[in-house]
């Protein structure tokens, strides 16, 4: 009868439960991880045609985000610059300069210049720039540092959480109307912030906006 | 024995992942993952987008030559183009009221889009003069101050020179706060000893 069950038999019960308890932690926290936008969108960073850098036009030269993506304030969204606003001073900087080559190409010939989509949120989404950025929503908010980066990627999940966060409770990320485009803007304390932000909430009339139809119509 | 075993494997398979994986936020070149993204990218256009439908690529269609868009600035009105309706003559003055929030108005869009070049006091030494962009207008230069309105509002709207146009980026009642503030500028330069008040003097005196 004891060949039956032999002495390891005895322990396999307990390496069962044990080991299959590590294999589901291990395949949750593997889930967790990497199953959201913080991992699959965030730090998604193409090679574009025109190495554009915001850190040399935003962080060096000190250019407001408004004099190329002109469009933010009034429309949903924020457009990428014609070539011809490149050309306001490439046509005299670096005016021969091969990296340049795509943009005079298309101010020439009309042909496009592809530029990749770095931020693309979902087509039931319908984010509105200047919604936003008229109510006090900084840009960098959602694009991060962006006058340090010499190549754009996604700096923040854009997950519906992390918009959902900012939605149900405003008051913290909201800034002076005048500071919307100053990227380099830091509230002087997180009490001063509130206090600031819970003005504004009030003054704007800034709306908890967390109903479905709010983003998805 | 097999515990171990069951283990290293547990660890090894671990390590795999994170280092094939990486971490969240992580660089990466390649477009974000979506799966089941039937819903996600939907068969619709977005703005600047591109098509393979139409021959230029694009997915926006230019307006056919002529078009008037409903609210575009397409009445023949000094507001509009800078000259005497019917004329080609430029206008003199600013069409707009001059208040406050028009300069202040126009000092946010000056400083967003005429500052790089003309400087912060429009005397033609901006950042983009370190690099290259010398020969730009000094904005306190008499022939300029003698401008009229409908002039710069003219030049703005399509260049002059090496300067671009900017009629597609500054929209019609910003190119008129825009001179509203030029002209606040062009007046703080131009002060003499007698535009002084009366009264005693903040400057301080020997």
């Amino acid at each position: 009868m004891s060949d039956l069950f032999p002495l390891w038999t005895h322990r396999l019960p307990r390496q069962l439960l044990v080991g299959g308890l590590l294999l589901a932690t291990s395949v949750t926290a593997g889930v967790w991880y990497y199953f959201t936008p913080k991992y699959t969108r965030a730090g998604y960073q193409p090679l574009q045609p025109v190495p554009f850098s915001h850190a040399t036009h935003v962080g060096q030269l000190g250019m407001d985000c408004r004099y190329c993506h002109d469009g933010v304030e009034r429309s949903a969204f924020a457009n990428l610059p014609a070539s011809a606003t490149c050309m306001n001073c490439h046509n005299q900087v670096l005016k021969d300069d091969p990296r340049l080559a795509p943009v005079r190409d298309n101010v020439l010939t009309g042909r496009p210049l592809a530029w990749v989509r770095v931020h693309r949120l979902p087509d039931y989404v319908y984010f509105n720039h200047a919604v936003h950025a008229r109510r006090g929503v900084s840009c960098d908010r959602c694009h991060g540092p962006i006058q340090n980066t010499d190549e754009t990627a996604v700096a923040e999940p854009l997950s519906m959480s992390f918009c959902l966060d900012c939605h149900r409770n405003p008051a913290p990320n909201l800034r002076p109307a005048a500071e919307v485009f100053n990227v380099n803007w830091r509230p002087t304390s997180a009490a001063q912030q509130l206090a600031d932000g819970q003005r504004f909430v009030r003054e704007w009339d800034v709306k908890r906006l967390d109903n479905c139809a709010a983003c998805h119509r | 024995m097999t515990m171990r075993v069951f283990l290293a494997i547990l660890v090894l398979l671990v390590v795999v992942v994170l280092s094939v994986a990486g971490f969240r936020g992580g660089f990466s070149r390649r477009p974000p993952i979506e799966l089941f993204n039937d819903m996600t990218r939907q068969p619709k256009i977005h703005p600047q987008s591109a098509s393979d439908f139409f021959a230029d690529g694009l997915a926006a269609r230019p307006p056919v030559p002529g078009t008037v868009a409903r609210d575009g600035a397409w009445a023949d009105t000094p507001l509009n183009t800078g000259r005497i309706t019917g004329t080609t003559n430029f206008a003199a003055l600013n069409p707009r009221p001059l208040t406050a929030e028009l300069i202040a108005r126009g000092r946010e869009r000056f400083t967003i889009f005429c500052q790089p070049c003309h400087g912060p006091l429009a005397d033609g030494r901006g950042i983009t003069a370190q690099y290259g962009l010398v020969i730009v207008a000094n904005l306190h230069d008499p022939r300029i101050v003698r401008l009229t309105d409908g002039e710069i509002f003219d030049t703005i709207t399509h260049g002059k020179n090496n300067m671009a146009a900017y009629g597609a980026s500054i929209t019609v009642t910003d190119r008129w706060a825009i001179i509203a503030y030029l002209r606040v500028l062009q007046l703080s330069q131009l002060g003499t000893a007698d535009d002084r008040p009366a009264g005693p003097s903040a400057a301080p005196t020997k």
